[in-house]
């Protein structure tokens, strides 16, 4: 099912783990599986000195998560923001079609952390995460397709951009 | 390189004796059953005597009241469909429950579609229905109650013979899914009262791609396939005489030994229910602890996703069926354990385990400690675990 790369990361997953007083915390959820990643930084000289993660998630959020630290760590900020769903794919050599969502957690963990981290330093209060619902609806109310994620319409029974049949509710 | 198969739910392997009987119908190179020769006659006899040892395996009063098809999904199809488009002049209104195989739920929806109405109803935690509430969901229109025997998710038997007297007395239609029961329990359809019961012959040791419909003489039934005069009219289409033959040779050998098989499952499903708290710790068992099949347990592992369990298992040779959203197709948590009442992320870590009688005890033991070793590094990876277990 997945390639030897992922398979790799999945086994042996890279800068697992809680960096203690992080300078940034992101928390993502997928409310439509209940995946859930959450990614710390350690920054030096707006630099990601060092990265980790924690997953709930299947073989590929795992191996995205991991594959997503090696990315982002050592790299200047401004850079690590540029990091895509795609770039972390793409280094994992590829996920199956109805996997490449779980590689949006990735990226939106990594943003958000950085987000945290610039908000902390611009002396904004760090927003209480909610804990009763354990996920954040990362895309708001709308419907998205789970094999390419692109916006679909409510109730729609195929998505129009990589054609995939749906199930009904959605 | 053996593997532990832990999922026999999914397919249970070919018999010896299945694969000898359907080696020795390939060499007889038989000819159509519905031909009036000789060669056709030979091959009308070996149909016969498969549709004879699996009407035994059901009891069914007479084999004529088996129609063999291609499996579990055609024969419920075919029970719904059929039902619906026979009794259509005395309504349009169809019972079944929540937690049913999307066979079931699939044919319904093409029926819906079509301006019939479904009513489902409820099950409880270990995901039993209340038979009052199907009696409660029977209106004047009702034309089929559709309750499935055992549930492929969870293993939990459902009140059969309870529910039929209730559709009988109310004179509905009753039909139940076994796919999963028949070939691990006794079943009687004399007894339980149904009028039609689908099966399908991999559940038992037969070739994937054969099965049945049971259907008691008298229910008004059409035919899902439209042709030719095989089988009565009940299905047309030149049978696979091949699997045909290999499931009755299926059906034979598992009613001689369906008790010691069943006996030995429970005594592995009972093993594992007993070490497990020593094993791991928050967990839910969705299996109801009486009315199940003997060889499946439904075990939801909290803070850690399914689908990872399973690869680690796989690393070490153990074969497990996994609910979890992130295995599906359609990514969705399994209707079957939302039905239960688990939440999104308890359903995300749910296995199922189904065993065989080839299993052992011993290979139960090497799955309790690769479970452990898996449920501990995930646990590590997962922000969920460390949130509980800080309090």
């Amino acid at each position: 099912m997945y390639n030897k790369v992922v398979m790799d990361h999945f086994r042996n997953p890279r800068n697992v783990g809680v960096i203690e007083n992080a300078d940034g915390i992101g928390e993502v959820g997928n409310p439509l599986c209940g995946d859930m990643m959450t990614i710390y930084l350690k920054i030096t000289d707006e630099k990601i000195e060092d990265i980790k993660f924690q997953t709930f998630g299947c073989g590929s959020a795992i191996a995205v998560s991991s594959m997503l630290t090696e990315i982002a760590k050592g790299k200047p900020i401004a850079e690590a923001k540029q990091i895509t769903n795609k770039d972390v794919a793409k280094a994992l050599e590829g996920l199956p079609k109805n996997k490449l969502h779980c590689s949006n957690l990735g990226a939106d963990a990594l943003h958000m952390a950085i987000q945290d981290y610039e908000d902390r330093k611009a002396g904004k209060k760090r927003p209480e995460t909610v804990r009763d619902e354990k996920h954040e609806h990362t895309h708001g109310e709308n419907c998205y397709c789970p094999y390419c994620d692109i916006e679909i319409e409510e109730g729609s029974t195929f998505c129009k951009a990589c054609h995939s049949s749906l199930e009904e509710e959605h | 390189m053996k593997i532990i198969n832990l999922d026999q739910i999914s397919s249970k392997p070919l018999l010896a004796e299945v694969k000898a009987a359907m080696i020795d119908a390939l060499n007889k190179d038989y000819h159509n059953p519905s031909s009036q020769h000789k060669s056709g006659e030979a091959a009308a006899e070996a149909l016969e005597k498969a549709r004879n040892s699996v009407s035994e395996l059901i009891n069914a009063a007479m084999p004529k009241e088996v129609v063999l098809c291609s499996g579990g999904t055609e024969s419920i199809n075919h029970a719904i469909k059929g039902v619906a488009l026979a009794n259509a002049d005395k309504g349009k209104h169809i019972v079944t429950s929540n937690i049913e195989h999307n066979a079931v739920i699939k044919s319904l929806k093409r029926l819906q579609s079509m301006g019939y109405k479904v009513t489902s109803v409820s099950v409880d935690t270990k995901g039993r229905v209340n038979p009052r509430e199907v009696a409660d969901a029977i209106s004047d229109t009702t034309i089929l109650v559709s309750i499935m025997h055992s549930n492929n998710e969870t293993g939990t038997i459902q009140p059969i013979e309870e529910i039929a007297e209730i559709a009988h007395e109310k004179k509905v239609i009753f039909h139940t899914d076994a796919v999963d029961s028949v070939g691990m329990v006794p079943i009687d359809v004399q007894k339980m009262g149904v009028d039609l019961l689908s099966f399908s012959a991999n559940t038992f040791h037969g070739p994937a791609g054969t099965g049945g419909l049971y259907i008691r003489r008298g229910t008004r039934v059409f035919p899902l396939l439209d042709g030719g005069v095989q089988k009565g009219n009940k299905r047309a289409g030149t049978e696979n005489l091949i699997g045909i033959i290999g499931m009755g040779t299926a059906a034979a050998v598992t009613r001689q030994n369906l008790d010691k098989w069943s006996a030995h499952c429970l005594s592995l499903k009972n093993k594992l229910l007993k070490e497990l708290p020593d094993t791991i710790d928050h967990y839910i068992i969705n299996t109801h602890p009486e009315h199940s099949l003997p060889n499946m347990v439904s075990v939801s592992i909290q803070f850690v996703e399914g689908e990872s369990v399973m690869l680690m298992l796989d690393d070490q040779d153990i074969a497990v069926s996994t609910r979890s959203a992130c295995a599906t197709g359609s990514l969705r948590a399994s209707h079957v354990l939302i039905s239960l009442g688990l939440s999104h992320a308890d359903a995300q870590g749910t296995l199922v385990l189904s065993f065989g009688k080839d299993n052992t005890a011993e290979e139960i033991t090497a799955f309790l400690v690769a479970l452990k070793n898996a449920v501990a590094t995930l646990r590590d990876i997962s922000p969920l675990y460390q949130k509980t277990s800080q309090g």
